[in-house]
């Protein structure tokens, strides 16, 4: 049909062009923060994100050898110390230099290779590969090295500083290597028993005869959309009162009960679907129902069980109120890494590679999950919602 | 017990405790209650029959029931009781207190925004993508790449788009986009974007946009996927332009969808919380329901006002959960 009329060549161009707009504009955002999380702060700080992968200007303040042990005696009663600023200032790619200066209020003063004069008799130079020369008499060369602040161009670098800090280092005060752990810890049983539940349910919904039926899977669309918020409170309170409190055991029950009406509502309309004949025939060979949906339905079911369970992994990872209400306590040991990372946002703000490292790690797993499963996601979306 | 030997043994428990209780029942019943001999044989296999049914649900409805049917009147009922007075019945008094605090209105204000701007956005800019992705070679990989937001969770994309609302002062190099493209489009001074009243509400809806309108594309695309070719074709025989053909042709096809889509993520607004929690947690006036109901909860400690607010949100729900539960029951039939 796209050979046929109205598609003109300006047209195509018009539509690539405009879906290749919008395809950036939604992978812009993201792409900032996994930037981000491989600069240093200094380096985030003094440029935007998205000019890390070009060279950037960068002033920084080097100092030169210690005088009082770098000098040497020159003719005249001078003395000199010459050395390089890059090389002893251990900067592994400092670039070319463009300007620099000696006076923190004019820090571009000089050009490479001019000779500045710093007071009677002492003058310093810098060249473009960071050597310097700086003479003067016995008492100006001593004490502290001279502050030189250079310009240079910054060629692009990444550093993996940032996740090795906050995924090993064990001294660190972020604490998501911890919560990455407990939110797997979360995620997994939360995922895995609802399934079986919702399995059992979705086939009497679907494939056995009995007096409500309708009025039950009418229910279950009607839970589909209550709002957790409402069970916050009453299931806390039910949690104290029978002993589990706050912890594991109750963000995996609750998890369950939330995620039970959308998995079983996908499963029913899956298994609804599957043909007839293969049931009737087990039933004539005198199966159970037991053993049909064991044998038989289970197995079919798979890709709708698969669907569920991207859906509830997905939810129960990047959830957040639910385990601040029902698992979170005041030790701090159970925290999730949502609640980590809203954690560092309130005391942290500014860190942004600490920031941007801890988000990027918690939407890596989401993000893998995602592309690799995708087509069982986009089908769970498009048996679940509600027609 | 470590989290993680708890974990491990908590699915080995709940997946071989579901195994055990579904086997072991049925044999109870084939064997045991209504054994499938002796001389009431067939009464007996009907009667098991009957009961299998319940026996598959029972866990399911009980968990149904327990963790959302009862919360809803449970929450019913602590709006109407006092918990400070030893659960004395005071009517409608939490309701009225709700109803005096500014920060309840200021919510409700920010709520109808959420639920006008966001829905038509998602849903407009989901059929904008779906019908741009749909008719390129490489509409796949942009569909993936659209979509991807969903996965990611919405404190990430509350990181995310705080950096790029991200205000410094005047004489610093800026580093969220926003700034940086505000002066260089002639803004006098970097503004924070999220503590301006009113239009911060916009900043914050633009990220819960960001995450759906995939969720659209995906639905929407199938939908238009779905349409009978030869009304298109008709349409071009006919000589519409395209744009007839999709606002004339296509999108009244597809009406069903797009209220399914609209609804759907009615419903995601309304409990929308994460997103506000971790931008502004409420201030600046970007307050919304379900944070002004966990403050109370768990801030203020007021599960009189908390509840009321609860069930607010319910309230707000309910048109939708009629009107799914009615589309069901007529597909049932």
């Amino acid at each position: 049909m796209d050979s046929i009329a109205g598609r003109k060549p300006a047209l195509v161009w018009a539509l690539h062009f405009s879906a290749l707009a919008l395809v950036l504009l939604w992978v812009f955002p993201t792409l900032g923060l996994l930037a981000s999380s491989f600069r240093t702060n200094d380096q985030i700080r003094s440029s935007g994100w998205w000019a890390a992968a070009f060279p950037a200007e960068q002033t920084q303040t080097l100092r030169t050898a210690d005088p009082d042990l770098a000098r040497v005696a020159a003719e005249g009663g001078l003395f000199v110390v010459e050395g390089n600023l890059f090389a002893e200032a251990d900067l592994s790619a400092p670039g070319d230099l463009l300007s620099w200066g000696v006076s923190s209020r004019d820090v571009d003063a000089y050009t490479p290779g001019t000779r500045a004069e710093l007071a009677e008799g002492e003058a310093i130079t810098v060249q473009t590969n960071g050597d310097y020369l700086w003479q003067g008499s016995a008492e100006q060369i001593s004490g502290r090295g001279q502050r030189v602040f250079v310009t240079v161009t910054v060629p692009p670098s990444f550093t993996l500083e940032n996740y090795r800090r906050v995924l090993l280092d064990p001294g660190n005060r972020e604490g998501m290597r911890q919560a990455f752990f407990n939110t797997l810890t979360v995620a997994i049983p939360a995922t895995v028993i609802p399934i079986l539940i919702a399995a059992f349910a979705a086939y009497a919904l679907a494939w056995m005869e009995f007096p409500g039926r309708a009025l039950l899977v009418a229910t279950i669309v009607g839970l589909l959309v209550v709002p957790l918020q409402l069970a916050l409170i009453p299931l806390l309170s039910l949690h104290n009162a029978i002993g589990i409190g706050k912890g594991y055991l109750g963000v995996w029950l609750a998890h369950t009960g939330f995620g039970l009406p959308l998995a079983i509502y996908l499963l029913r309309n899956y298994m609804v679907g599957l043909p007839r004949e293969i049931i009737e025939c087990a039933r004539v060979d005198g199966a159970t129902d037991f053993e049909i949906f064991t044998r038989i339905v289970l197995p079919l079911s798979f890709p709708a069980l698969a669907s569920f369970a991207v859906f509830q992994f997905l939810w129960t990872w990047n959830d957040l109120l639910v385990a601040m209400v029902f698992l979170i306590d005041s030790s701090g040991q159970t925290t999730v890494m949502t609640r980590q990372i809203v954690e560092l946002l309130g005391t942290r703000g500014g860190d942004w590679e600490i920031l941007a490292t801890s988000a990027f790690v918690s939407i890596a797993v989401p993000l893998v999950v995602f592309f690799t499963m995708q087509r069982f996601l986009v089908r769970g979306l498009l048996a679940g919602s509600v027609k | 017990m470590s989290p993680s030997l708890l974990a491990m043994a908590t699915i080995t428990a709940g997946v071989g405790g579901c195994v055990a209780y579904f086997y072991l029942s049925n044999l109870l019943l084939d064997r045991v209650i209504f054994p499938a001999r002796g001389p009431n044989a067939g009464r007996n296999i009907n009667r098991a029959a009957a009961l299998r049914p319940w026996l598959f649900l029972l866990p399911a409805l009980a968990a149904l029931a327990l963790y959302l049917a009862y919360p809803v009147f449970e929450t019913l009922r602590l709006s109407l009781v006092d918990r400070n007075n030893d659960d004395a019945f005071v009517g409608m008094a939490n309701y009225a207190q709700m109803l005096d605090d500014a920060k309840f209105w200021e919510a409700v204000r920010n709520n109808v925004l959420w639920l006008l701007i966001v829905p038509a956005a998602s849903t407009a800019l989901g059929l904008l993508a779906a019908q741009l992705t749909d008719r390129i070679g490489w509409g796949n990989i942009a569909k993936s790449l659209i979509f991807m937001p969903m996965a990611i969770s919405f404190v990430g994309a509350a990181v995310i788009f705080k950096l790029i609302y991200d205000a410094r002062p005047e004489d610093v190099t800026q580093i969220g986009v926003l700034n940086a493209l505000y002066l260089q489009f002639g803004g006098e001074a970097p503004i924070a974007w999220l503590t301006l009243p009113f239009w911060n509400n916009l900043f914050l809806m633009i990220v819960l946009i960001w995450i759906q309108t995939g969720f659209a594309m995906v639905i929407l695309s199938a939908a238009l996927r779905g349409i009978p070719e030869e009304t298109v074709e008709a349409a071009i025989v006919d000589g519409a332009s395209p744009f007839q053909i999709f606002f004339l042709i296509k999108v009244p096809q597809i009406t069903g969808t797009i209220v399914v889509v609209w609804t759907t993520i009615t419903i995601v607004v309304l409990k929308v919380f994460d997103i506000v929690f971790a931008m502004t947690n409420g201030q600046w006036e970007t307050q919304v329901l379900a944070n002004y109901m966990y403050d109370k909860f768990f801030r203020a400690g007021d599960w009189g006002v908390g509840s009321a607010s609860a069930m607010v949100i319910m309230l707000m729900v309910l048109p939708i959960l009629i009107w799914n539960v009615r589309n069901a029951r007529r597909e049932m039939r």
